[in-house]
């Protein structure tokens, strides 16, 4: 079963005081997130990832299309109890305590009251926040907001996770965490579907990623193919700073860091670069083939996007 | 009741308990009590009467500026805050948010009135040293006092749901004002003719008639209240309260939330 069925979603919106004009936010979207994956929707600022979020949560409404969500119309309240959502730069009742907010949402989202404590403990404790539960929201920093977001989508153990920009404002260390939470919510089963701009992120999580621009879907795929499909070349790294005049005569670009030579090849080229470190002795320590970064492919995509538009101007 | 919207209820009068302007409130509440006091003392035999007016009048004028203060951000602030977000996406229903809202700043009414009136009944026992049977009127007065905060919270909610909170109070008190004086406007409406009598007398009915809760003056007179009015009042809040958040659940249902 699909834990996410876009069925060609749109959103338009009338701008304008007096004279209202139609801006698209978003063009009919149409896309299927299969149960169990990690599913990362990248774009630069401003392409539609909020507004599609914010459709499938039911905070704005549909100019057509519709949506299925865990085997059901998304707008079902029984789907929403099984749905978490982190919004995009958080913001929560600053009267509260870390604590009595999870608890307040535990309550909401009809988590029995006898299971209610444990959840809210364990959860807090999960996100690093357990010592700092009876502090008001109002004396935390932009990051600790950030865990908090995380731990109110995750709270009620839902099926399905929508984390809108999950890194936002978190440190080296919290964004690792981060990292490691959703692994762990991918090994306990869970679909995660998180929006975000920082590609190495994604690339590092995503089983699938759909990228977005200008509220249109551009492409869709597995992390994998999408990163693979600029190919012909290999990398080959050998111990020692010397490089051998074979190597050069292969027109490599070679580059010489610490006690490591590293050289980019055709790769025709692998079995003579192979002989040649044999010859002259040296110790061959990698040889993989290069793969475009996403971040190289979605810049590639989004300037291949920008040139059709501006030709058809 | 619903368990979310209890929860929601709940959380709001935690909110407003925990605003410092709630508690700023209440201490010129209280301030204005201990003024009634002064004036009662250098009044000769109606001591009683000035505590009774002026207390009670301080009770509705404070609970009307907290339930606008309050109730004009209560949508209005968690949209542009966004902690709607993380409400909304979860089993809660737009009406639930809107009624839960509606109770527990009805709620935080309703226990500061609670604590304005023991003010007012200290004070009268500091001028006349005993209770009397006809100092019960004053229970009426109060109930009247919560009914048009029903009134006013409901209205809040309403244009909230749709307005920002600078204009969402002006409305609000404006109605308030225009309230104050329906009998005349209906008086009004009497009097003229043609398409002016039906506008006013449209306006007439479709404002809150809080002139027909105003019975501060009668019962510091010792004048008894009929139960007809008790009861008329009560259906009158009660319909208009639920016809005004109707109209907020209306709005607030398809409103997006940008």
């Amino acid at each position: 079963m699909a834990a996410i069925e876009i069925l060609g979603l749109e959103k338009t919106y009338s701008v304008g005081f007096w004279i209202k004009r139609p801006k698209r936010a978003l063009h009919p979207l149409h896309l299927k997130v299969e149960d169990g994956e990690i599913f990362g929707f990248l774009g630069p600022n401003g392409a539609g990832k909020t507004t599609t979020l914010k459709l499938l949560m039911g905070l704005v409404f549909p100019t057509a299309g519709s949506a299925r969500l865990l085997g059901k119309e998304w707008t079902d309240p029984e789907v929403k109890a099984q749905i978490g959502f982190l919004p995009e730069q958080p913001y929560f009742y600053d009267h509260l305590t870390a604590h009595e907010l999870l608890n307040y949402y535990a309550q909401l989202s009809g988590v029995p009251a006898k299971e209610r404590s444990r959840r809210v403990a364990a959860t807090l404790e999960r996100v690093g926040l357990r010592n700092v539960q009876g502090v008001q929201l109002r004396k935390f920093s932009k990051g600790m907001l950030q865990r908090v977001g995380i731990a109110q989508a995750i709270l009620h153990e839902p099926k399905l996770v929508f984390f809108d920009e999950p890194m936002s404002g978190l440190d080296p260390m919290g964004r690792r965490e981060v990292r490691d939470l959703i692994e762990q919510l991918k090994h306990e089963g869970k679909t995660v579907f998180f929006s975000t701009h920082i590609l190495s992120d994604a690339e590092a999580l995503c089983d699938r990623v759909a990228i977005i621009h200008q509220g249109e879907v551009r492409t869709i795929g597995a992390v994998a193919d999408l990163t693979s499909s600029v190919q012909g070349k290999i990398e080959v790294i050998w111990q020692g700073t010397r490089v051998p005049a074979s190597m050069k005569a292969l027109g490599s670009e070679c580059h010489v860091t610490g006690d490591t030579v590293r050289a980019i090849l055709d790769e025709s080229q692998q079995d003579a670069a192979i002989d040649a470190l044999r010859r002259e002795r040296l110790k061959l320590i990698a040889l993989t083939p290069v793969r475009t970064s996403l971040e190289s492919y979605f810049v590639e995509k989004l300037q291949r996007a920008e040139t059709s538009a501006a030709s058809t101007v | 009741m619903n368990a979310r919207i209890v929860h929601i209820a709940s959380n709001t009068f935690r909110e407003a308990v925990r605003d410092r302007v709630l508690y700023n409130l209440i201490a010129f509440a209280v301030l204005l009590s201990g003024a009634a006091i002064l004036v009662g003392q250098i009044s000769i035999d109606i001591e009683k009467l000035v505590v009774i007016n002026l207390g009670l009048t301080a009770v509705s004028l404070f609970g009307i500026v907290i339930a606008i203060f309050i109730g004009i951000g209560l949508v209005s602030k968690e949209i542009e805050k966004r902690t709607l977000y993380t409400v909304l996406s979860r089993p809660v229903r737009r009406w639930e948010f809107i009624v839960g809202k509606f109770f527990g700043l009805a709620g935080t009414l309703v226990v500061n009135t609670f604590f304005m009136a023991i003010g007012v009944f200290a004070a009268l026992f500091y001028v006349s040293h005993k209770f009397v049977r006809a100092d019960a009127l004053i229970l009426v007065a109060l109930y009247f006092i919560i009914l048009e905060f029903f009134i006013i919270c409901s209205l809040a909610l309403l244009f909230s749901s749709f307005s920002s909170p600078l204009l969402s109070a002006v409305f609000a008190f404006s109605l308030f004002v225009i309230g104050s004086f329906a009998e005349d406007l209906r008086g009004f409406a009497g009097m003229a003719h043609g398409v002016t009598r039906w506008l006013a007398t449209g306006a007439a009915y479709l404002v809150p008639n809080f002139s027909a809760f105003n019975v501060i003056s009668s019962i510091a007179h010792e004048q008894p209240v009929a139960s007809q009015l008790i009861l008329n009042n009560t259906v009158y809040a009660l319909f208009y309260a639920a016809m005004a958040l109707s109209g907020a659940v209306l709005i607030f249902e398809n409103r997006n939330l940008k």
